[in-house]
């Protein structure tokens, strides 16, 4: 019985875990169609704005919770203005530019803090008790934030102006616009949102992993599967797309090991897509935000 | 004055042979070259930095001393990036363009095995100066790293005297992490222990989360871990999370050479053991006095010594040993003097080279983490590199290049 319990919780885990990484991007991927390579690098960059800001003294709650997605959101900003919006409905170009923009983030935090971090984190919080399993306190902290997240950004797309606003130029960028939205205000203020969430991301990931320049390699491949399998419904794509490859990630994992749990992700994700070119929510859920 | 076509040419062709004995000269020039290939930049530079900066050290030593044999040796340093492909570009290019006449190269085994046949037909003499999993047998290529059978053999009977019999483990998913999990499971079971269940991790596995649900339901004394990289050191923060590290122990066979203990905090690392053959607090004068001057050197915030770091210096110090005793840095009477069991007293102790295999016959300690710092708790002189012995024997055939454990200890007739 503690075993089913503690084998839930870990498998929750790598739900809420995929959830976290994959909001960022879809947020991005499915308000712009802009496909961001440097996401990656974004939540590598809420990652090093926790180890400075804990080494500067500052309370590590704050520094995860607060400045990691304000610092990262505002580096997003920028990059939307100066990069990202001269390519918008130019995918191919989009992709390039991104990538090139993940390699020179890397290369300027490496020739910052060199390749690797001598400064650590750790989870702020102990181990908690299942009968006789015991795992960490801090994971599940993890899942309730990424629940209390995902709700957040349900709630400011249904119910806030801004939130209309967005869903009308997702829908129809031209039509807003000759409504008199400024469609390129929204695309910088979704941009910067959606860099802010990848920097909170990073940041609460950053006690469990280490930050590395290099990190980013890890969660982008992840992610891009994540959210493409999810389809372009932001929330409904997030959450399915994590739960079902999530899902048979954990499962996969806990029965054959770590290798077999990667391999039974890609192959899911590869029938799937096969089956529902374009994602969950293109077939299913397909109102939903 | 015109200036025509053919007048430039006839000018510009006399230059160019007035200046070509320079260029000769320039080539021909008596400095001895010593080539390094490592990666001081990409995900493995938490290796290669600490290696680069003691081979210039020793390089910076031997020409303090006046050179070799009177001659100044040239340092030629390239970064491979954490690129195999860069390996094979510039062993090539050490070999063949610089000449070098010795080159000290290779990180992963990945590595080692992308250049090891270049440099045997180039016929440039090669060093690997890295704690590896054991069997390379090529009479072209010195091995002065620690192996399985002078680590992996000393810290399982300590961990598995000091925890208990039961023993779980994690290892990286490619040659060194199989290879030397093999060896583990040898080593277990040769001094009575069980082995619950083995695991690989891909090097980009960042979620230990289901591994560390398996380690709880099998209960194992200790965990005993061939993990790799910067993303693996998720596995000691993700453990000690989940409150494991108090009840359950680790050992590692490659925890510490990447200096992984300044990656972690204290309470996180307390308690983990490994075995190299260097720590720190190898209490001998020669490391003492190693120690300041690497200081002296670089500043209080060098790099923490490890073994890598430090073999790679010895190694470049048995090359300079050979090349004395020899009177010529060419590659046959060099490695004749290597060969002659040459020893080398660095900080880590005598190093001896082994005629049998090319490996190295050294000091070995077992380390015990406490805030941070390795604690030397046990150590063992003079150990053989036993496994290697056991499938190559160099001396009643030289003629070999051979990597014996490529296809895993089974393969090669070790049971």
């Amino acid at each position: 019985m503690d075993l089913v319990v503690a084998v839930l919780f870990q498998l929750t885990y790598v739900i809420a875990n995929l959830a976290l990484i994959s909001l960022g991007l879809a947020i991005i991927f499915g308000m712009m169609r802009v496909i961001n390579l440097a996401h990656g690098e974004f939540l590598m960059l809420g990652g090093y704005t926790v180890v400075v800001a804990t080494n500067l003294g500052v309370n590590i709650w704050v520094s995860m919770l607060i400045l990691a997605p304000l610092v990262v959101g505002i580096i997003g900003v920028i990059v939307e203005r100066v990069l990202i919006r001269w390519l918008y409905g130019r995918m191919v170009d989009t992709l390039l530019a991104t990538w090139g923009l993940s390699l020179l983030l890397v290369g300027i935090v490496t020739s910052i803090f060199g390749a690797s971090t001598a400064t650590t984190v750790s989870p702020p919080l102990g181990a908690v008790r299942i009968g006789d399993y015991s795992a960490s306190g801090y994971e599940l902290f993890l899942i309730v934030i990424t629940a209390i997240l995902l709700f957040a950004v349900w709630l400011t797309l249904r119910f806030t102006k801004l939130g209309l606003l967005a869903r009308g130029t997702m829908q129809n960028a031209e039509m807003a616009s000759s409504l008199g939205v400024s469609t390129s205000r929204i695309y910088m203020i979704t941009f910067g949102l959606g860099a802010a969430v990848s920097g909170l991301a990073g940041g609460l990931l950053a006690p469990m992993t280490g930050v590395l320049p290099t990190i980013g390699a890890t969660y982008i491949a992840k992610a891009f599967i994540t959210v493409i399998s999810g389809g372009a419904a932001i929330l409904a794509g997030t959450t399915a797309g994590s739960v079902l490859l999530g899902g048979i990630n954990g499962i996969f994992s806990f029965i054959a090991g770590s290798t077999f749990g990667e391999i039974a992700l890609l192959l899911a994700a590869i029938v799937l897509l096969r089956l529902m070119p374009r994602g969950i929510t293109g077939r299913f859920f397909r109102k939903s935000l | 004055m015109t200036f025509s076509r053919r007048s430039f040419l006839a000018g510009s062709s006399a230059l160019a042979l007035s200046s070509a004995p320079i260029i000769g000269r320039a080539q021909g020039s008596d400095k001895i070259i010593f080539a390094s290939i490592l990666d001081l930049s990409g995900g493995l530079d938490i290796y290669g930095a600490p290696m680069a900066e003691t081979t210039k050290m020793a390089i910076d030593d031997i020409n303090a001393a006046g050179g070799l044999l009177g001659r100044e040796v040239e340092l030629k340093l390239y970064d491979a990036q954490s690129t195999i492909q860069f390996y094979t570009q510039y062993a090539t290019q050490a070999a063949a363009g610089d000449r070098a006449h010795t080159v000290h190269a290779g990180i992963t085994s990945a590595s080692r095995e992308a250049i090891r046949p270049t440099l045997s037909r180039f016929q440039t003499l090669y060093f690997y100066n890295v704690q590896y999993e054991g069997g390379v047998c090529d009479f072209n290529n010195f091995c002065t790293g620690s192996t399985p059978a002078q680590t992996v053999a000393k810290v399982v009977p300590y961990a598995m005297n000091k925890w208990g019999k039961k023993v779980y483990i994690v290892a990286a998913d490619y040659n060194y992490g199989q290879i030397t999990a093999q060896w583990m499971q040898r080593f277990v079971k040769e001094n009575g222990g069980e082995t619950l269940d083995v695991e690989f991790f891909p090097l980009d596995v960042t979620n230990f989360g289901p591994t560390i649900n398996k380690i709880q339901t099998a209960k194992p004394d200790f965990v005993i871990s061939a993990l790799v990289g910067g993303a693996h050191v998720s596995f000691y923060r993700q453990y000690a999370a989940a409150g494991m590290n108090k009840e359950i122990p680790i050992a590692s066979t490659t925890f510490g050479v990447g200096n992984e203990q300044t990656l972690i905090s204290a309470e996180e690392g307390d308690g983990i053991l490994a075995s190299y053959g260097y720590f720190e607090g190898a209490d001998n004068a020669t490391n003492t006095e190693f120690l300041s001057r690497l200081e002296a050197r670089l500043g209080a915030d060098r790099p923490v010594m490890n073994e890598l770091a430090v073999r790679s210096y010895e190694g470049a110090m048995l090359w300079a040993e050979a090349v004395k005793m020899a009177g010529t840095p060419d590659r046959g009477p060099v490695i004749e003097a290597l060969r002659s069991g040459l020893t080398y007293n660095g900080p880590s102790g005598a190093v001896t080279i082994d005629p049998k295999t090319n490996h190295c016959n050294m000091n070995v300690y077992i380390g015990e983490l406490k805030d941070q710092k390795w604690n030397i708790v046990e150590s063992y002189a003079d150990q053989p590199p036993a496994d290697t012995q056991l499938v190559c024997d160099l001396v009643a055939n030289p003629n070999q290049s051979t990597f014996m454990f490529e296809n895993g200890l089974a393969a090669a007739g070790i049971e």
